[in-house]
Formats: structure tokens, C-alpha cells, sequence
């Protein structure tokens, strides 16, 4: 590994990035590869934001309107995968790799050709799930959570291509998770323990731990679907003796761990725009860490609350439920130590805290939806209804989503050296802030009363909610159209940053140019000067 | 450097490690559901003789159903029985293959409720076998069964249901890949 790391040092010592498109082909600079990640995951966002366009399309009014419930369920599916691993996971591992070497005092990634690796691939893996639709028997349309056997025994021929989509996205996520957890804990600036860590990076390590532990299980989990398809074994089908049953226990052993590594570094993000905009340093940082930690063991012993109407001995339920409330209370230490933070600080109300407080309010009722779906005896009313819908949407749109809008806020002038324009900004902020509530607060109401989620049809006595939540999503998916536009005209028009960027703002990556130069901290900060300090 | 040659080779192992672990979940997922009764699984055959045959009387339930579209007959002779714990019952089932090719089908027990399943004791069954019928054949297979005495006092009805499944598609890509 030496010898890559310092080769690459000999080509680049001093220079410029290259020219052309070869700069992006062959970058091995963590800065231009966070860039890609970024752009690559904005474009997904928007073409997954174009699925659930023709989802609430559809759903405007009951009865058929414009697709055909068969492509309503390839929409359903592609929306997910692609929110899922094209856009929120991507952007998570932008923000890594243009941070993590900035705010250790690291000069790049400590396996820069893999990281390289690790993104081109992605473009490929997702080339292959969409060019589904082109295919015959359509895209995949049995959910983003792919239960067997509606994904092997019902499945369009597509499946396969779907199943190398997921090995490809999954091999990408390891490599980069490889790749973080090694330069955190070999390249950090000397004097940097890991208690001294921005909490950015404290997130990110352990997410990519998260990472390595459950995306190999996925990869195991097609694999197995594979030969279920193709080469005659009966993995979970019932008839040579599997269970389809198994195939809800290896998913959501992935799937819950996944969600947490949707939303940790997202806690990361916020927790320095808390307290840079309250000019204080962040409330307990140390319980914030060990609350990171306890959320990710946590997540390997809740899986099953996904499946409580599965038929579960009591036990297992009992256990389940109980297991999934103690999360709350490492989350709850999460939100308080903000709520303290913000406490008595001196409080301004940029775009990037205005997203970070709608975080911290947003995603603590979608925590609190969470609650209510991890009472087991409940569950079996609100499961697979729109209530469930509302939940994770809360988490992931004004959750992770609202983090990752907060944070290229928040570090946009340092990256292009340029400032966006603030009350363009806000405008963005409350156009999102009132059209996301708008779009899933309802669809608490509409499935407390019962609307199963899945479906392009419903019936007559939800059609006045689902037109409100048509029109917020309109109005959200337009809002997210001035986003793409305030983030262009900071590039192109923007006024010049200085360095600092915000009065209140702390760490090593604000001690640099903005933009940066290409390359950073060839030489280690020098952390007992005291202003380094994360 | 070479701190980071250990740190990757140590996450490579790791992954490798998960993706088998992936696997291992499959047997450690019959292991868990043969001790928690979950799904209702029923284990192989097994015969033991009971010396206090109990004078308890359980009612047992039988279904049947045919996954997907499978078109055999498939059928108990008797919907339900009333039965001592301990002894050993007999009840007939009959498979007939409806249509005009010769078809291979495979039949799988369930119990209900799960925690009861382990004290439903098979010692012969059509389960334990695949059935090969031609075109229009028909046949009849006993099930024998005993329920277990320390069966828990709070379940007085049991429910056997089976599902049939067509395996011959399976069957013909498994050798064709073999």
C-alpha cells in the first residue's frame, strides 16, 4: 500500500488536477471524488424524485389515472433502491471523503485507486437497475425490501440484473467503508486521539463499521435468491424444504443496521452546524459518542421488528419490542445534547441551521412514529399501512435527506470557495420545510385509518389526503428544482468565501483556503497550536 | 505503512467473514426455529413409547391447501379427530394427479400453534418424501402420529395443515444443473 500512497504523492506533488474528463476518470484525490459522489447522488435524487412524482401522480385521485398498477409497482420499487442506495448513501460517502481527510489533518484517503474503484462502479450498478426498464418483463416491482418469493418464484426476468446491481452497489459500499476506517485509524494528524475526533468522523467510522458487518450479508442474500433462480437450490422456497420466511430474518438483519447507517452520519453533519451556528461547543461529547456506539450495536438485535406479523413465538415478539424501545433512549441523548447546545448559546439562523433544527424537530417525530411501530400488539394494526410510510419517511427525508441539504449548506463555500446566495436559501428552507410536512404528515392520518401501503388504488375515504399529499410532493419536488439552482449560481456567481466562512465555525477544515488547495495537510496540523482544535 | 496493509487486510477478512456468515444463518435459522416451535416446524420422524399414555383429549385439526396454482386433489379423509396423548392415530391422505403429465410434488407440514409443534410427533409420513404420480394416477399414504403427553396444558386443540408443492420444474433444473 506504501508504494501506491507515495507514487501517488510523486505524480501530483505540487500540480494541478489534470485536464479534461480524464480528471474525473482517473482521479485518485478524495476532494474529486467526493465531488463525484455528491453530483452522482444529486442526479439519482432527482431521478428517483421523478418516481415518486408519478407515484403521487397516480395516487392525486382513487381510482386508475395514468400507469398501469404494474408499472406503479416497478415505481414503488425503483423509488426506494435508488433514494436508498443511489442517492442518501452516496451523498453520506461524498461528504466522507471530502471531510474525513480535511478534518483529521490527513492529506487524502488512505487507498486512493480504490476509492476511484469504489465510485465508478457505482454509475455501472445503477446503469444496470435502471436499463431493467427497458428490458422485457419490465423493472423490478416486488419492493425495495425484495421479499421472497414475490422476487424469486414471481419475479420478471429482470431479476438477475438486479441482483448484480445489488452486488455491484454492495461491493462499492465495502470498499469505501474499507477505505474510511483505514484512514481514520492510521492517518489522523499527531495529537488527534479518537476521543478528540470531530464527531463527523466519529459517525463515519462507526457507520462504516456498520457497513462491513451487513453488506456482505445482503450480497449473501442475492447470492442465495440467485441460486434459488438459477441453479435449483431452495434457499426459500418452501417446496424443497426452505423457507421464504428466512429470507424477512437475513434481509432485515441488513436492513435495520442499514437504516442507522442512513442516519448517523447524518447525526455527525448536524451536530456541527448546531454548534457552529450556536457558538458553542457541542453539549457532552462524550455521551455523544457512546450514544453513536450503543445505537449501532443496538441495531443487530432489532431486526425482527419488522416482521412481528410473521408469526413469531411471544418471546420473540416480547424481546423484539423491548430491544427496539432501548434505542430510544441513546437517540433521545442525541436530540438533548442539541437541545443543550443550543441552549443560552448566541443563535443566528443560517440556511444550513434552519435545515438543522427542522432536523432535529423532524426526525424526533419520526422517532416517535418509531415507538409507536415498535409496540408489538400495535403493530399488527399500523403494519405495511401508510403509517409505516410516514415513519421511515420522516426519518429519511426531513431526517437524512435535510442533513445532507444542511450540510452542502454549510460546507458548499469551502468546497467551491464561493457563498450561495442566503436568501435564496431560506426561500429553499421553507419551501421544503412546509411542503415535506405537507407531503407525510397526513399520511400518519391515512393509515392509522388503514391504507395499506403499495397499492396505485385506494379507497373512496382517503382521496382528500392523498390530493393534500400529492400537492405537497409536487410543491417539495419543484423546492428541490431552486436547491439544484441556488447551488449552480453559488458556483458560477457566487461572492468569494473567506476562510472561516462562519464566525462560529470550528475544526481543521476551516483553518484551510476555501477552496482548498488540491492537495491538503501534506504536512500534519500542528493540534497543541491550540485554533486546530476539532 | 504497513499499519494500513493491516488495517485492510483485517476489514477484507471481516467481510469475507459476514458474507459466510450470511450463509450460517441458514442452518442457525432451523436451529432457532426447531428450539422456539417458530413457524411451526416439525421435526423428523421419531418414535418413542409413552409409559403414562395420559387420558388427556386433544382435538386436531387437518388442512389442506395446494401452493400457487399446483392442480392435484389433494385431501385428509377426516377434517378433524378427537385423540388420546400418547397414543399412536392413523388418517389417510389421497394425492391425485389431475392432469395428463407425470408430475413430482412434495407436501409440507406446519403446526399451530408454533409452540405445540414439538409435541407433534410424526413416525410416518408422506412429508419425509417426494410423490411421483403419472397422469390421473391417484394413491393413498397414511400418516401416522402421536401427541406428546407433556404436551402444555394450556393447548387443548392443535392444527396439521399441509401445503403441496409442484417440485417438478425444480426437480428437472437441479439435475439439469447438476
Amino acid at each position: 500500500m506504501s508504494a501506491v500512497i507515495e507514487g501517488h504523492h510523486d505524480d501530483h506533488h505540487h500540480h494541478g488536477p489534470a485536464k479534461g474528463i480524464s480528471r474525473w476518470l482517473f482521479t485518485t484525490n478524495h476532494k474529486d471524488i467526493g465531488s463525484l459522489y455528491l453530483w452522482f447522488s444529486f442526479i439519482m435524487l432527482f431521478i428517483g424524485g421523478a418516481m415518486a412524482m408519478v407515484i403521487r401522480a397516480e395516487l392525486f385521485e382513487p381510482g386508475s389515472q395514468i400507469v398501469s398498477p404494474e408499472f406503479y409497482n416497478q415505481m414503488v420499487t425503483n423509488h426506494g433502491l435508488i433514494m436508498v442506495f443511489g442517492v442518501i448513501m452516496p451523498a453520506f460517502v461524498g461528504f466522507a471523503n471530502w471531510l474525513v481527510p480535511m478534518q483529521i489533518g490527513a492529506p487524502d484517503m488512505a487507498l486512493p485507486r480504490l476509492n476511484n474503484l469504489s465510485f465508478w462502479i457505482l454509475p455501472a450498478a445503477f446503469g444496470v437497475l435502471i436499463a431493467t426498464f427497458f428490458m422485457e418483463g419490465g423493472a423490478p416491482n416486488f419492493g425495495w425490501t425484495f421479499y421472497a418469493p414475490l422476487s424469486t418464484e414471481y419475479a420478471p426476468p429482470t431479476v438477475t440484473y438486479f441482483i448484480f446491481a445489488v452486488h455491484i452497489m454492495g461491493a462499492s459500499s465495502i470498499m469505501g467503508s474499507i477505505n474510511v476506517i483505514t484512514t481514520i485509524l492510521n492517518m489522523r494528524a499527531p495529537g488527534m486521539t479518537l476521543m478528540k475526533m470531530p464527531l463527523f468522523v466519529w459517525t463515519w467510522l462507526i457507520t462504516a463499521y456498520l457497513l462491513i458487518a451487513v453488506m456482505p450479508v445482503l450480497a449473501g442474500a442475492v447470492t442465495m435468491m440467485l441460486m434459488d433462480i438459477h441453479f435449483g437450490t431452495s434457499f426459500f422456497k418452501a417446496g424443497g424444504g426452505g423457507d421464504p420466511v428466512l429470507f424477512q430474518h437475513v434481509f432485515w438483519f441488513f436492513g435495520h443496521p442499514e437504516v442507522y447507517i442512513m442516519i448517523l452520519p447524518a447525526f455527525g453533519i448536524v451536530s456541527h452546524i448546531i454548534e457552529t451556528f450556536s457558538r458553542k461547543p457541542i453539549f457532552g461529547y462524550e455521551s455523544m459518542v457512546y450514544a453513536i456506539a450503543s445505537i449501532a450495536l443496538l441495531s443487530f438485535v432489532v431486526w425482527a421488528h419488522h416482521m412481528f406479523t410473521v408469526g413469531m413465538p411471544i418471546a420473540g415478539e416480547l424481546f423484539f419490542m423491548y430491544s427496539t424501545m432501548l434505542i430510544a433512549i441513546p437517540t433521545g441523548v442525541k436530540v438533548f445534547n442539541w437541545l443543550s447546545t443550543m441552549f443560552k448559546g448566541s443563535l443566528t439562523f443560517e440556511t444550513p441551521m434552519l435545515f438543522a433544527i427542522a432536523f432535529v424537530a423532524l426526525f424526533t417525530i419520526g422517532g416517535l412514529s418509531g415507538i409507536m411501530l415498535a409496540i408489538a400488539p400495535a403493530d399488527f394494526q399500523y403494519h405495511d399501512t401508510y403509517f409505516v410510510v410516514a415513519h421511515f419517511h420522516y426519518v429519511l427525508v426531513p431526517g437524512a435527506l435535510f442533513s445532507i441539504i444542511a450540510g452542502v449548506y454549510y460546507w458548499l463555500p469551502k468546497w467551491t470557495g464561493y457563498m450561495y446566495d442566503e436568501s435564496m436559501g431560506k426561500t429553499h428552507f421553507w419551501l421544503s420545510f412546509v411542503s415535506v410536512n405537507l407531503t407525510f404528515f397526513p399520511m400518519h392520518f391515512v393509515g392509522l385509518a388503514g391504507m395499506p401501503r403499495r397499492i396505485p388504488d385506494y379507497a373512496m375515504q382517503f382521496a382528500d389526503y392523498n390530493m393534500i399529499v400529492s400537492v405537497g410532493a409536487f410543491l417539495f419536488g419543484l423546492s428541490q428544482l431552486l436547491f439544484l439552482y441556488v447551488v449552480l449560481k453559488a458556483i458560477f456567481y457566487g461572492k468569494k468565501a473567506t476562510g472561516q466562512v462562519w464566525e462560529g465555525a470550528k475544526g481543521l477544515e476551516w483553518t484551510l483556503d476555501s477552496p482548498p488547495a488540491y492537495h491538503t495537510f501534506e504536512t500534519p496540523p500542528n493540534l497543541e497550536s491550540g485554533e486546530a482544535k476539532a | 505503512m504497513s499499519s494500513i496493509r493491516k488495517s485492510v487486510s483485517k476489514l477484507f477478512l471481516a467481510t469475507v467473514g459476514m458474507f459466510l456468515f450470511g450463509f450460517a444463518l441458514v442452518p442457525l435459522y432451523d436451529v432457532f426455529c426447531e428450539i422456539t416451535g417458530l413457524n411451526g416446524k416439525v421435526t423428523g420422524p421419531t418414535f418413542s413409547e409413552y409409559e403414562n399414555v395420559g387420558n388427556r383429549e386433544i382435538k386436531i385439526i387437518f388442512t389442506t391447501t395446494n401452493n400457487d396454482d399446483m392442480p392435484w386433489v389433494f385431501d385428509s379423509l377426516k377434517s378433524q379427530m378427537r385423540v388420546k396423548t400418547g397414543e399412536q392415530n392413523l388418517l389417510n391422505y389421497v394425492f391425485t394427479n389431475t392432469t395428463n403429465k407425470p408430475m413430482i410434488a412434495q407436501a409440507i407440514p406446519s403446526v399451530s400453534p408454533g409452540k405445540g409443534a414439538q409435541y407433534f410427533h410424526k413416525t410416518e409420513c408422506f412429508c419425509f418424501e417426494q410423490q411421483f404420480l403419472e397422469p390421473g394416477e391417484s394413491i393413498t399414504i397414511p400418516l401416522k402420529f402421536v401427541i406428546d403427553p407433556d404436551l402444555p396444558k394450556d393447548i387443548s386443540s392443535l392444527a396439521l395443515g399441509y401445503t403441496l408443492f409442484d417440485i417438478t420444474k425444480d426437480l428437472v433444473q437441479k439435475q439439469a444443473s447438476n
